[in-house]
């Protein structure tokens, strides 16, 4: 029998200042998309990082001056392809706030219902592959990861029958929405949310009962508050580190003012206060579709008329800056108009392009095998990076 | 810590130096003779196919060959874009791609299809080609996604590429943007068709090609 | 800090530049006075977090910097600009009063060609370092050719 007390501890220093430049090149397992981090280890302490973007660069910017108002909101969702309307909307709302043109209420609370349910999926999603990067796809970590895209598939099921596509969609355009719900719709909705909710609370119980997992988790990418704000970060990273910033309550868009939920707050700054914020937010966002559903007003769904052409939508002369709370955080989209029928120039403000620019400054100090921890934590979707 | 690293030197990337369009339109159309197999082999199952009778032989050995190669493609998980996600949801649980016998997998040098979802860039480019050679023969590409089969809605983008097969051979184009799983499921059983029209256990079949 | 105090304090402090009213507050400054607005806005009116820094091409009046920074517990959003005349594609860096900037001023590089002085790591971000041209310019064709890619 092994004698705990009596086996020697050996310490192994690090053989010199010998420092190893390691690839974590655009392809690799962590399922996060196209990323490329050099990273300077001495020993297995990581001492930088530089994180290599761009390979998804799609040229949106440059295109959005290229399509008129009515054909990009559907090229809008392929930044943020995991929360696809997310884009749409703050692309949406940009030109709606220099056109100064009003939104129905039914639009506003369809397009409310329809932000919290990419929100709720998109952290399954999240929640999927970070447990899937801290696992291995052949270890434990499939586990949580076939069971959320389970979860996210009801979700998308809502989706294919509200807009016809399941993962991009062309549903806001200015002025309002494009579709109106079908018959039965409310109805699956909110099975499908009763599903949800019970789901959660059992793979919540299932991570924070494996030492595992929090042992990867707590005290891991620990962002300071000040580094926070300095850097831009926002979303589930700002709040996790301790501010409280929502764009839905700081600057309340589309009527959220009406409805009635709280902002998760957490003070570690680790990755696991942000999987604790996350988690909220699911039973937020839940909280925030049932009163919606409730409370849908009758009424048009958009004070513009359908789309029959390109180019049928003028915005005057002017700029604005919209943003809207996306699931990694403030989305915004600064558009300068000219009167035309397509912008002069969009530019769009990544949540996380801003939330992976903080790379460099945390994962320093860390060993290797935080690094996929930390960034499955930050959650970076590559087309709002590169865009 | 608040180290600074060195930016590291980062070597010239390898690709195929086109000297013109004409260049890489004709790889692209002698395409199907890049499996690499040996004369010898060639040799030897071109002389059973040729002695009387031999053909019971070889045609057996491709009907049983073709069928181990199809039932047991593994794509390499290249995931670059939206696609990557519905990529990603057909290899899960409701729309399985494991009772196809296709288990993802990570590494290149271990897998037998490359499945390109996403829109491939100019920087990316390269990598995506050296990931492709890394992969071992036989080897198969499907285009997933209009992004990939000719630059989908970013065709005029300075940095897209106009589609994957401008890089490497593709066997499959899946249309959508982005193709729902079925579609995908139905472009890797279109797949599984071509697998089964190898010859003589080494030739691809060309398009048109006379069964003989 | 209220929107009207800031108002009344960024008038008072920089006499030339051009101060709008309601939100955001839009101030417009000279170039030699970007980084100092950084600071002004960093320290006397609180707005510490960084949203984000662009341009954009106004063809013959040349590039316009832009920039955002909010305070959040007061609510209060400051869009800083600054018209970097004809044919100027220079700048001050706001990395030293803002971390958040670095990657921004790489991408304004990187697309429009302006050298942001005082940036720690000037280099192209989205683009391939090989890359010629900064595409975001009026005059960069969207659809320019790469043989053999494009």
């Amino acid at each position: 029998m092994l004698d705990r007390s009596s086996v020697a501890r050996v310490e192994l220093d690090w053989a010199g200042p010998e420092r190893l430049t390691m690839n974590m090149g655009p392809q690799h397992p962590s399922a996060h998309g196209v990323f490329r981090a050099i990273v300077t280890l001495e020993g297995e302490t990581v001492v930088a990082v530089d994180a290599v973007i761009g390979y998804l660069h799609r040229c949106h910017e440059k295109l959005a001056e290229t399509l008129t108002y009515a054909q990009y909101p559907s090229i809008a969702s392929k930044t943020d392809y995991v929360a696809a309307m997310t884009s749409e909307f703050a692309y949406v709302l940009a030109a709606e706030e220099i056109g100064k043109i009003d939104v129905p209420k039914r639009a506003q609370y369809l397009r409310v219902i329809c932000a919290e349910l990419q929100r709720i999926a998109s952290h399954l999603l999240w929640l999927g592959t970070w447990c899937m990067d801290m696992g291995g796809a052949l270890g434990g970590g499939a586990t949580i990861f076939l069971y959320c895209i389970r979860e996210r598939e009801t979700i998308l099921d809502l989706f294919e029958s509200l807009v016809g596509a399941r993962l991009l969609y062309g549903f806001y355009q200015v002025g309002g929405v494009r579709y109106d719900i079908p018959s039965g719709w409310t109805q699956a909705c909110r099975s499908t949310l009763e599903l949800i909710e019970q789901r959660v609370v059992e793979y919540e119980r299932m991570l924070e009962n494996n030492p595992f997992f929090l042992a990867r988790a707590k005290g891991v990418g620990v962002i300071s508050r000040d580094l926070a704000q300095d850097i831009g970060i926002a979303g589930p990273l700002l709040r996790g580190s301790g501010i409280s910033y929502d764009v839905r309550r700081a600057a309340p868009y589309s009527s959220y003012g009406d409805f009635d939920f709280s902002i998760p707050i957490e003070t570690d700054g680790d990755c696991f206060a942000r999987y604790r914020v996350r988690m909220v937010e699911f039973r937020q966002a839940i909280t925030i579709i049932r009163q919606a559903l409730d409370r849908l007003p009758e009424g048009p769904i958009s004070s513009r008329p359908a789309l029959k052409s390109v180019a049928q939508t003028r915005i005057p002369k002017g700029e604005a800056y919209a943003r809207v709370e996306g699931p990694r955080g403030e989305v915004g989209n600064y558009m300068v108009a000219d009167g035309s029928a397509k912008p002069y120039r969009m530019k769009w403000r990544g949540a996380s392009f801003s939330n992976l620019s903080v790379l460099p400054h945390i994962i320093p100090g860390h060993k290797v095998a935080d690094v996929v921890a930390i960034m499955g934590s930050v959650d970076p979707v590559f087309g709002e990076v590169d865009r | 810590m608040a180290v600074k690293g060195p930016i590291p030197e980062i070597p010239a990337p390898i690709w195929r130096n086109f000297k013109d369009l004409q260049e890489w339109e004709q790889l692209h159309k002698t395409r199907p003779v890049d499996d690499k197999h040996s004369a010898a082999f060639e040799a030897v199952t071109e002389g059973v196919h040729r002695f009387p009778g031999g053909f019971v032989v070889t045609t057996a050995a491709d009907a049983f060959l073709n069928w181990a190669r199809k039932s047991s493609v593994w794509p390499v998980t290249f995931g670059l874009a939206c696609c990557a996600i519905e990529m990603m949801a057909t290899f899960c649980s409701r729309f399985d791609v494991e009772r196809l016998g296709m288990v993802p997998w990570a590494s290149p040098r271990h897998s037998d299809l490359m499945i390109v979802s996403g829109t491939v860039t100019i920087k990316m480019a390269p990598m995506l080609l050296r990931i492709y050679d890394q992969m071992p023969d036989p080897k198969w590409a499907v285009s997933m996604g209009s992004c990939a089969n000719s630059g989908g809605p970013f065709r005029h983008g300075y940095h897209v590429v106009k589609g994957v097969d401008r890089v490497i051979p593709v066997d499959v184009y899946v249309p959508g943007c982005p193709p729902p799983p079925e579609s995908l499921l139905n472009g890797l059983l279109l797949l599984q068709e071509q697998i089964k029209h190898f010859k003589r256990t080494g030739q691809r079949a060309v398009p048109n090609d006379k069964v003989d | 800090m209220q929107p009207a105090d800031a108002h009344s304090s960024l008038a008072a402090r920089f006499s030339g530049a051009e101060i709008g009213t309601g939100t955001p507050l839009v101030v417009s400054v000279s170039p030699d006075r970007w980084v100092e607005l950084a600071q002004c806005a960093k320290d006397t009116l609180g707005c510490r977090f960084f949203s984000f820094l662009t341009a954009v091409d106004w063809k013959e009046q040349g590039l316009e910097v832009v920039a955002r920074v909010d305070n959040l517990d007061d609510g209060l959003g400051v869009m800083m600009k600054t018209r970097l005349g004809p044919g100027v594609s220079a700048c001050g860096s706001l990395t030293a009063v803002y971390r958040g900037a670095n990657w921004m001023e790489r991408e304004c590089w990187d697309m429009f060609g302006i050298r942001f002085e005082g940036h720690p790591d000037l280099r192209r971000i989205l683009l391939d370092d090989s890359w010629e041209g900064f595409p975001l310019l009026k005059s960069y064709a969207v659809d320019t050719a790469y043989p053999p890619y494009r």
